[in-house]
């Protein structure tokens, strides 16, 4: 996906020529994302999860929550975790095998949005002290690429996050037992909403799909909780951005990232 | 990551911070061009209590072949910590926090380094942190930046580079150790001053709209200081009074 062939250079000038006149190549304005469809409860053996849908980008996010040892400093919270993957499936040039550096930030900067967000409350996800605590995964497999994985990524595991339900363990001699029937929501904090922008010449676009992905100078994802607050931040790509457009883009990141929340509380609800 | 410890005092009544420094007041920073024998380019930071080395190798041949592009030379990078450059011994295998920071750092060199004028060819950056105290990803860039120019690379401009955060609700500039683990935003900043541009930016930790704005803006600022060491670092080199 990063290759500066004849034909990504084609599509880049395509794609420059049509934001000189205002538009771009899906006929969308410039600060506005594609359709973000979310089905929740596609996995009904994991404890939450969502497939979605953001225009022809599809990932699929399951959450299981099961107890584990705390980190011996946090032995007063829970954990969170949160992963992605591209699956080979996903585009003609994924291949098997370790996972390469993007794959590797993808991952990193979609927990680090929700982690740093607070959006689960750990502090109450504690069996006993320093022995026993609940553990949150999160695990992102991204099925069809077309392009911004950061939000698609970051969409689905919080929608499987809110759409989950956890089981209540109790210690029942030093170890966890499982108390039959008692499920509730996860205790939730606030709703982190990434916003990944590509800066294509001197354009700003929200969402980039693949082929504005394809060929973007660089790009900036930022996660905002439900405060209105800043929360996390990503610059990628190999370009860089001016002081005021980075402002811009946080200005943007509040803006479009309200609007998805809202879709986002709708899961919330539904759940309860 | 791990425990924020709400009990340290980060900022004393007279705004004075956990190590003794102001607000705005960066660590001791020590820039050093030079002093590898072998590699093309070369240099060495201390940054508070960071230690770091950089060495370049380059222009030259890509193994492997296939990662070679005929438009323009590739710019590659390793972030690379000691085992016994933190706390307690860190496995020498690359984590893969140490693969993304490696990333975010060629990607935000990628933009000074006039890599067009040699297709076909790499240009490797090796950063090898001896020794951590919170900031390495920037001081790292620092480093990396005067070793490239060191090499004599033609660039655009330099890349300097310094966190900003916050901490008891306050903006501050060059987020230590403890301020990192404690505090509550850390935005590493990486900017080229002569052409105004951001080219590393990251941010864990929540802060309003206003306070996002000053971050960069504290932070642009202090990468403008951190600019004028690695000028002084090659002129020292390069112009200097050699007779030590």
């Amino acid at each position: 996906m990063t290759s500066t062939s004849v034909i990504d250079e084609l599509k880049r000038a395509q794609i420059l020529e049509l934001l000189e006149q205002g538009k771009r190549v899906d006929g969308r304005a410039l600060d506005e994302s594609r359709e973000l469809k979310i089905e929740t409860n596609a996995i009904p053996k994991a404890n939450g999860s969502a497939r979605i849908y953001l225009g022809d980008t599809e990932v699929i996010c399951g959450v299981k929550i099961q107890p584990d040892r705390p980190f011996p400093d946090t032995g007063d919270k829970g954990l969170f975790m949160c992963t992605a993957e591209l699956l080979p499936l996903s585009h003609p040039t994924v291949e098997t095998g370790p996972p390469q550096p993007p794959v590797i930030e993808l991952a990193r900067v979609t927990d680090r949005g929700i982690r740093e967000s607070h959006m689960i409350d750990v502090s109450q996800l504690v069996i006993e002290k320093d022995k026993s605590v609940v553990g949150v995964f999160a695990d992102n497999v991204v099925v069809d690429y077309d392009g911004n994985l950061f939000d698609a990524c970051s969409y689905a595991a919080t929608a499987a996050l809110l759409n989950s339900k956890t089981p209540t363990w109790e210690m029942v001699d030093e170890k966890p037992t499982l108390v039959e029937g008692e499920e509730k929501q996860l205790p939730i904090n606030t709703i982190p909403v990434s916003v990944t922008m590509a800066k294509i010449g001197n354009y700003i676009v929200v969402d980039p799909n693949g082929d504005e992905w394809d060929v973007m100078d660089s790009r900036v994802t930022i996660t905002t909780d439900s405060d209105g607050n800043i929360c996390a931040l990503q610059k990628g790509g190999s370009d860089g951005f001016t002081q005021d457009e980075i402002n811009q883009c946080g200005d943007l990141s509040i803006k479009v990232g309200a609007k998805i929340r809202e879709q986002l509380k709708s899961v919330q609800q539904e759940t309860q | 990551m791990g425990g924020r410890d709400a009990t340290m005092v980060l900022l004393d009544e007279n705004g004075i911070r956990c190590d003794g420094r102001k607000v705005d007041e960066p660590r001791r920073i020590m820039i050093k061009a030079g002093g590898l024998k072998n590699a093309d380019g070369s240099a060495y930071i201390e940054f508070g209590d960071n230690k770091i080395l950089v060495g370049v190798f380059g222009p030259r041949d890509v193994h492997p072949k296939h990662m070679s592009n005929t438009d323009t030379g590739i710019l590659r990078v390793r972030y690379h910590m000691e085992p016994f450059s933190v706390g307690e011994r860190k496995n020498p295998a690359p984590s893969r926090r140490e693969i993304e920071i490696s990333k975010v750092i060629k990607e935000a060199l990628e933009p000074a380094v006039m890599l067009e004028k040699f297709p076909r060819t790499a240009v490797d950056v090796f950063i090898e942190i001896l020794q951590a105290d919170g900031g390495t990803r920037c001081a790292a860039l620092t480093a990396a930046s005067v070793a490239l120019a060191d090499a004599g690379i033609p660039m655009r401009d330099m890349v300097a580079a310094i966190a900003a955060g916050k901490v008891a609700d306050t903006v501050i500039l060059d987020v230590n150790n403890e301020e990192d683990q404690a505090g509550q935003a850390d935005m590493p900043i990486g900017y080229m001053p002569g052409l105004k541009k951001i080219t590393l930016l990251q941010l864990d930790g929540v802060l309003t709209p206003e306070e996002y704005k000053k971050c960069v803006d504290v932070g642009v600022k202090g990468c403008e200081l951190v600019y004028e060491l690695q000028k002084k670092a090659l002129h020292d080199k390069y112009f200097g009074n050699r007779g030590d």
